[in-house]
């Protein structure tokens, strides 16, 4: 008799698997992000006990690359997750499925996410859907900012520029400390693109990002301003610590850097890190106040393995709901620290007014998220006309015109 | 001597038996090298051909628009141009001194008796150091305001600053983050990582010279120097060949060290460290454009296969011991 319901314990055990659908989910690592999804995904498999989730995750730099080789043999993930500035290039590949009209109803995702998810659609299209947005700020050390007799942070450029000096240290012709972390790898390239060009009256783009128009009178002043900081002020060096995010090392843990412009992604790991009174500021204006910044987002994409068979699509369009819901987002705000992608919840006055989240989330109101044909060859092209400058001794407005006459190449060819 | 008729057996010989093994153990190499190494290789030729999309039925056939491509971005000195000049300094760096530090370093070795294994094992630690990790610390040795090679400048100048010659004192460098400079920065460390492959090389070349060629000659009165070049050289021209095409090779691919040296710039500053593999990588993997991609690697392969033919065509000759 034991025997016999074992066998068809075993049996029904069997039957169970059988029905059950497994979607694999793949993500770059980073602690924080993959705990969340951790969560998301227990919860997930209890809400649906017929779908079971594999969550795979790689070493940030290796990810697209792993994507890139498995997705066409058949291999990897059904939803993935990627920088939207990947999208255009990952959706003419073909790496990436249109979200199901079935699933998802494209005017309510219009109506429910905040404006600068926009930037998920290729042609009108939705390719994915964000769990959080990012926008910049200014990160400051405030034991720092009283040492130099300054009680707060910059509000204007010109009281970023003047602290900075402040800050700076140097010993014989070497710096021991520096006011501001360069980063031109880093944020400062969205920098001088979305914020600083337009705080100087200028546009960087035209409407549908079509042509590079940066490279007027005013972009000019703009990017002649931010190298200043280098080749004039001296109150930020090039590769002042070295490897991989070292402008936020030098910030968080060495404590030779006392001002770095950073995404919200940055707030988890300062937190985590910083052993000092630190802060979070809007981004500095002119004395004209016009206030611009970069918004941006890692959105989870449907890649065409999902599309292989109707329940497999299912439960990868349900899960891609689940991890794009409101209760998704609140928990991703809890645990990485990253800024709701839903317009009502970013709209909530007591996240706008938290001192670290607030200058992050009033910045979202006036972010613009670039329509990026081919993300690292805009950046390397912005990278270049600033080492050029601050590298090489090239006049600016020469660097400027030659990049947006590079940039323009690319946004022509990938069209 | 006449021996009993045999029965014709249909057993063979031992020593086919022995050959029919061996073959059959070396197709599992054979197997591995041909599915794993040379069919993505052909592969690589067939994708140069075809536009990239991950549905193989919407790959189009573009026939030779990426060679196309490359060749008028070579002609308008973009990244590509750069990543062919670049190469030929770094071959001419590299190689050259990865061969001759080896060889002087394995000479030196060869001549001392004691502790040898200890100083090959020091030489060879390097080589199994992974490059991230090797990148990641001379990276900070060549840092600009923190680095161990300025830190030495700085103490030189204030020396002899204090000693009254001013006019003998160095600024700081900037290596890595200059574009004049990076290349050559980036090829100290290389030929430090390879080199302990090279003198390990070279231990064996000299030490499969018999003795008795150098008593003769010491005998018939030659000096050491004479010694050097018209025995020893002579005799280790093979090992000089194999070294120099290894270095060759491994040089014409470089790219974990250019990638992890720059890591926030791979190839910069302004693409004075680019490589081709690097170029290929990021146009395959960042881009997605892996029919172009596989073109450049097409070139890689003609760069490689035609240097490797002129290296053995001027570099070997019979050697007679």
């Amino acid at each position: 008799m034991k025997r016999v319901l074992l066998l068809l314990a075993v049996m029904v055990g069997f039957g169970m698997a059988a029905a059950q659908t497994t979607i694999t989910y793949w993500q770059y690592d980073y602690a924080t992000r993959v705990d969340a999804m951790n969560q998301l995904i227990a919860q997930f498999e209890a809400e649906n006990p017929d779908i079971k989730v594999v969550h795979e995750t790689f070493p940030y730099d290796g990810y697209p690359a792993q994507v890139a080789a498995s997705i066409p043999a058949g291999q990897g993930p059904d939803v993935a997750q990627l920088f939207y500035g990947w999208l255009p290039t990952w959706q003419r590949a073909g790496y990436v499925v249109p979200l199901p009209e079935q699933y998802f109803d494209a005017a309510a995702l219009d109506e429910n996410f905040a404006p600068l998810v926009q930037a998920a659609k290729v042609d009108g299209t939705w390719y994915g859907l964000p769990t959080a947005v990012r926008s910049l700020a200014l990160f400051y050390n405030l034991d720092k900012l009283r040492e130099a007799g300054f009680d707060g942070p910059p509000a204007t450029w010109d009281e970023f520029v003047e602290m900075a000096t402040a800050m700076t240290v140097k010993q014989g012709n070497r710096f021991v400390e520096v006011g501001y972390g360069f980063a031109p790898t880093g944020q400062d390239h969205h920098l001088v693109r979305e914020v600083l060009v337009r705080q100087f009256g200028g546009v960087p783009y035209n409407d549908d990002y079509s042509q590079v128009t940066y490279a007027s009178e005013e972009g000019v002043e703009a990017f002649d301003f931010y190298t200043s900081w280098v080749t004039e002020h001296q109150f930020a060096v090039p590769e002042f610590v070295p490897g991989n995010n070292g402008y936020r090392d030098g910030f968080r843990v060495l404590e030779n850097i006392a001002m770095i412009v950073d995404g919200s992604f940055a707030i988890g790991d300062v937190q985590r890190l910083a052993e000092f009174e630190w802060g979070v500021a809007e981004l500095p204006t002119l004395d004209n106040g016009v206030k611009s910044n970069f918004g941006s987002f890692f959105m989870n994409a449907l890649t065409p393995n999902a599309t292989k068979d109707p329940a497999k699509l299912e439960a990868a369009a349900k899960f891609l709901q689940f991890v794009t819901s409101d209760d998704a987002m609140k928990l991703w705000l809890d645990v990485v620290g990253e800024l709701p992608a839903s317009r009502t919840l970013i709209a909530d006055p007591e996240l706008a007014s938290d001192p670290v989240y607030g200058p992050f989330v009033r910045a979202l109101d006036y972010a613009h998220a670039t329509v990026f044909v081919d993300e690292s060859g805009q950046r390397d092209v912005m990278v270049d006309a600033i080492n050029a400058v601050v590298l090489q001794g090239q006049d600016p407005a020469a660097a400027l015109e030659s990049a947006a006459a590079a940039e323009q190449l690319l946004l022509d060819a990938n069209r | 001597m006449s021996s009993p008729p045999v029965k014709p057996k249909r057993r063979l010989s031992l020593s086919s038996r022995e050959a029919i093994w061996a073959y059959a153990f070396l197709l599992v190499p054979l197997a591995f090298f041909l599915f794993f190494r040379l069919w993505p290789a052909l592969q690589s030729f067939r994708l140069s051909f075809f536009s990239w999309h991950v549905d193989p039925e919407m790959r189009n056939f573009v026939g030779l628009q990426y060679y196309r491509e490359m060749w008028a971005e070579f002609v308008a000195r973009g990244p590509i141009f750069q990543a062919l000049r670049n190469m030929l300094f770094y071959f001419v760096l590299v190689v050259f001194g990865q061969v001759s530090l080896g060889l002087i370093s394995a000479l030196l070795l060869n001549s001392v008796t004691r502790f040898r294994s200890i100083f090959r094992a020091i030489y060879f630690a390097p080589y199994v150091t992974p490059a991230a990790a090797v990148a990641w610390v001379w990276g900070w040795m060549y840092s600009v305001n923190f680095g161990i090679f300025n830190k030495l400048l700085a103490d030189w100048s204030d020396w002899v600053t204090g000693i009254g010659l001013p006019w003998l004192a160095i600024d700081p460098q900037p290596f890595l983050t200059s574009p004049t400079q990076a290349l050559v920065a980036v090829s100290v460390v290389v030929i430090w990582q390879q080199l302990g492959f090279q003198v390990v090389i070279f231990l064996a070349g000299l030490q499969g010279i018999p003795k008795q060629f150098h008593e003769a000659a010491a005998i018939d009165g030659a000096n050491g120097w004479h010694r050097f070049w018209k025995v020893t050289f002579p005799l280790l021209n093979p090992v000089l060949v194999f070294s120099l095409i290894i270095s060759t090779i491994a040089t014409l691919q470089l790219f974990d060290q250019v990638v992890n040296i720059n890591f926030t710039d791979q190839g910069g500053p302004l693409g004075s460290t680019l490589t081709i593999a690097l170029y290929m990588y990021q146009q395959a993997f960042e881009k997605f454009r892996i029919g172009y991609a596989a073109a450049v690697t097409v070139l890689l392969f003609a760069i490689i296969m035609l240097v490797t033919l002129v290296q053995l065509r001027l570099t070997q000759r019979e050697v007679e011991y």
